[in-house]
């Protein structure tokens, strides 16, 4: 047994690593991941022991990172692109949406692309427009998509090592604001599998759903509700799509409340969806509507605004409430 | 006052039918006239035996007669819409015997000409276009990836998979295919970057038909688009696309090029879309009838059928039956359409992913029983 403790950060390194050593197929790629080892430091040192023909310091372009990792795939290689900051991910939109996720089908399964695409996401570091943003449900809508959200150092070491494994392209969310969240991290565990959710606090009063740099406030919040006599079950979803509601179906028809939290404006977010899954599967438990709380309506405010806009513990035990309430 | 008509010269874009040696355009490469003569360039020698002039001639003469199927057949309601290759033969059959068997094309939606030359059958290309599937050839064993149909996204793929040769060491290139109104897009000129950054085993074959859809060439560029290359820092080099041995030579120049390590080309070749440019598009609405009676003057299987009848390369027996060929495949395309069954309706959840999620594995699931409800309720 090996255990060390380590941050998100150096996890996701740490995974990197052991998945380059374990395949020479895969290639990273992306814009300062090379001499720079990335804006977060995510690849630092990578390229310094694998070359610079698998850690790739790409022209400035990120439908070019994208549209040649499909070109790279398409001839054996496993890409790991990464895209700097949530908001830039948009210039690939289209190599995503067009091509990444319909490839396969279009093949009829002859082409597949076990591409990776890492994206810092969510807000909460005071940054300026673009490096705050929570882009999950373009994905999670688009078919032949899968993506995935880590919370905790764990699931961040393991998680990319079995999303470069997968056979279907991954959108792999990285919670930016929790990089340096520090954990112990068995390296020699067995994971939990990549596309499952996982119940992280046991609860009997109302379960409460979150995703990346949101479980660490759900689980705040479930302390602090149990301070006040409130039981709270709290769920990582961990996979985004395909979602896995097994676990929260389980725990709603005990509890018959249930809240979700995500960073994402909230209309047409994960949590509608969840929402409507929820309801279909669970609506004689529940004694309440299944409540959202995320973001507002807006675009992602000037940095001094992020804190209102932001889910925190308090604007998640008020939805809390008013469920409890209902 | 008066103005000489002798003070304005007027310089004809287009190559002239009347010019073998195109003087105007001293940059277009040409082996053959639109006449028929064969022409040498310093440049681009090319060594052609009289089989393989018969075999490039058949390849035309059959690819036309496909597409003159395919046409009809859309006409009696067979296809949804067929995007004709009609006039640009030559270009498709030259870059694709350009090809050598472990190469890999990259084409858009119009390169049936090349997709026969890597041995797809026709109607694996019909197909998609009678709505049956997304094209049904194997894009490995054929080295012809699927047809692209966002303009330019597989540029960027041509060149990916040109880094992956290259990591792999293999003497092998690839060729991506595009359009004049490609050469628009940001993700095309995102490719020749990276493509030139890397040094990449890629050739860009741009059939510059002067149209996309109905706007033309002007609106896109203010310079010749072989000149482009020069920005991107590799050859570029301006082809008659109309002449199927010229776009040969040019084209295995290139490719030769990328394998030996010395990185991409941009080809434009020059040629017409005589047709529309798809089914359901009115050419007459943005371009003159003058305009396409020029162009029949430089047809590209005219010309090559010149020049095996003076060589004596051909005689009226080889051509005889040549067109017999060609009516054989034009029955068998005809017959093999429309006897194309539909696919299942399940066939759409079945390669959504490599491994099938239990979410979608259940709509499956769902929509077989829902299916199997009416069948039930018929008997």
């Amino acid at each position: 047994m090996s255990t060390q403790t380590l941050t998100i950060g150096k996890a996701l390194n740490l995974g990197l690593r052991r998945a380059m050593e374990d395949d020479a197929k895969v290639v990273l790629m992306g814009e300062d991941i090379g001499r720079l080892g990335g804006v977060f430091r995510i690849t630092d040192g990578l390229q310094k022991d694998f070359g610079e023909d698998r850690v790739v310091d790409t022209p400035l372009a990120e439908a070019g990172i994208l549209g040649t990792a499909v070109g790279l795939a398409m001839r054996g290689y496993r890409p790991v692109c990464e895209i700097q900051f949530d908001g830039f991910v948009f210039p690939a939109y289209n190599q995503i949406v067009t091509q990444v996720a319909k490839i396969h089908a279009r093949s009829r399964g002859k082409l597949a692309l076990p591409i990776v695409i890492r994206i810092p996401f969510g807000g909460g570091i005071g940054a300026v427009e673009h490096h705050s943003e929570s882009p999950e449900a373009y994905f999670a809508h688009t078919p032949g998509l899968k993506v995935v959200a880590v919370s905790n150092p764990v699931d961040a070491y393991f998680g990319i090592q079995q999303a470069i494994a997968a056979p279907d392209p991954v959108v792999f969310l990285e919670p930016k604001r929790r990089y340096w969240e520090k954990a112990e991290v068995d390296t020699d565990a067995t994971p939990d599998p990549l596309f499952a959710s996982r119940v992280v606090r046991g609860g009997d009063d109302l379960t409460l759903l979150a995703y990346g740099p949101m479980v660490k406030t759900a689980l705040q919040a479930a302390q602090a509700a149990e301070e006040e006599g409130r039981s709270l079950e709290v769920v990582d979803l961990r996979t985004l799509s395909p979602l896995d509601l097994d676990p929260v179906v389980e725990s709603v028809r005990r509890t018959g409340r249930c809240v979700v939290v995500h960073e994402a404006p909230v209309t047409l977010g994960l949590g509608a969806e969840i929402a409507a899954r929820v309801t279909e599967t669970c609506f004689h438990s529940l004694e309440a509507p299944v409540l959202r709380v995320g973001g507002y309506d807006v675009p992602y405010p000037p940095s001094k605004l992020e804190e209102e806009y932001l889910p925190d513990l308090d604007r998640v035990l008020d939805t809390v409430d008013r469920a409890m309430e209902f | 006052m008066s103005v000489s008509s002798a003070t304005t010269e007027v310089v004809d874009p287009v190559p002239g039918a009347d010019a073998p040696h195109l003087p105007q355009q001293p940059d277009l490469v040409q082996l053959l006239t639109p006449e028929g003569e064969r022409v040498e360039h310093p440049e681009y020698p090319l060594e052609v035996g009289d089989e393989e002039l018969r075999d490039l001639y058949r390849d035309l003469v059959l690819v036309r007669r496909w597409d003159v199927e395919a046409t009809a057949l859309q006409r009696q309601g067979e296809l949804g819409i067929w995007a004709s290759l009609l006039g640009q033969e030559a270009a498709q059959i030259g870059a694709g015997r350009a090809l050598q068997p472990d190469d890999t094309a990259f084409p858009t939606y119009r390169e049936h000409g090349v997709a026969w030359t890597r041995g797809v059958d026709p109607l694996e290309v019909i197909s998609l276009f009678r709505g049956v599937d997304n094209g049904g050839w194997d894009p490995v064993a054929t080295g012809f990836n699927l047809y692209t149909v966002v303009i330019g996204a597989q540029c960027l793929h041509a060149t990916g998979y040109a880094m992956g040769l290259q990591r792999d060491g293999a003497e092998t290139a690839a060729l991506a295919f595009l359009g004049d109104g490609a050469t628009s897009q940001g993700e095309v000129n995102e490719a020749m970057i990276w493509a030139a950054s890397f040094s990449a085993p890629v050739v860009f074959f741009c059939q510059n038909n002067q149209y996309a859809i109905s706007v033309p060439l002007e609106r896109q560029t203010r310079v010749p688009l072989y000149q482009r290359a020069a920005g991107f820092g590799f050859p570029g080099v301006r082809v008659d696309g109309n002449d199927v041995l010229a776009v040969l030579a040019v084209t295995r120049a290139a490719l030769a090029a990328a394998r030996d390590g010395q990185g991409p080309t941009f080809i434009e070749a020059f040629t017409y879309r005589m047709g529309a440019h798809t089914t359901s598009d009115d050419p007459t609405r943005y371009r003159l009838a003058s305009e396409l009676e020029e162009w029949k003057l430089r047809d590209p299987i005219a010309r090559l059928k010149a020049h095996l009848s003076r060589s004596g390369v051909a005689d009226a027996a080889f051509l005889d039956s040549v067109e017999a060929e060609a009516e054989e495949l034009a029955a068998r395309i005809r017959r093999g359409t429309t006897e194309m069954p539909d696919p299942p309706g399940t066939a759409m959840f079945d390669h959504v992913y490599a491994e099938q999620t239990p979410h979608l594995a259940q709509q499956r699931a769902d929509f077989a029983a829902y299916q199997a409800s009416f069948e039930e309720a018929g008997r």
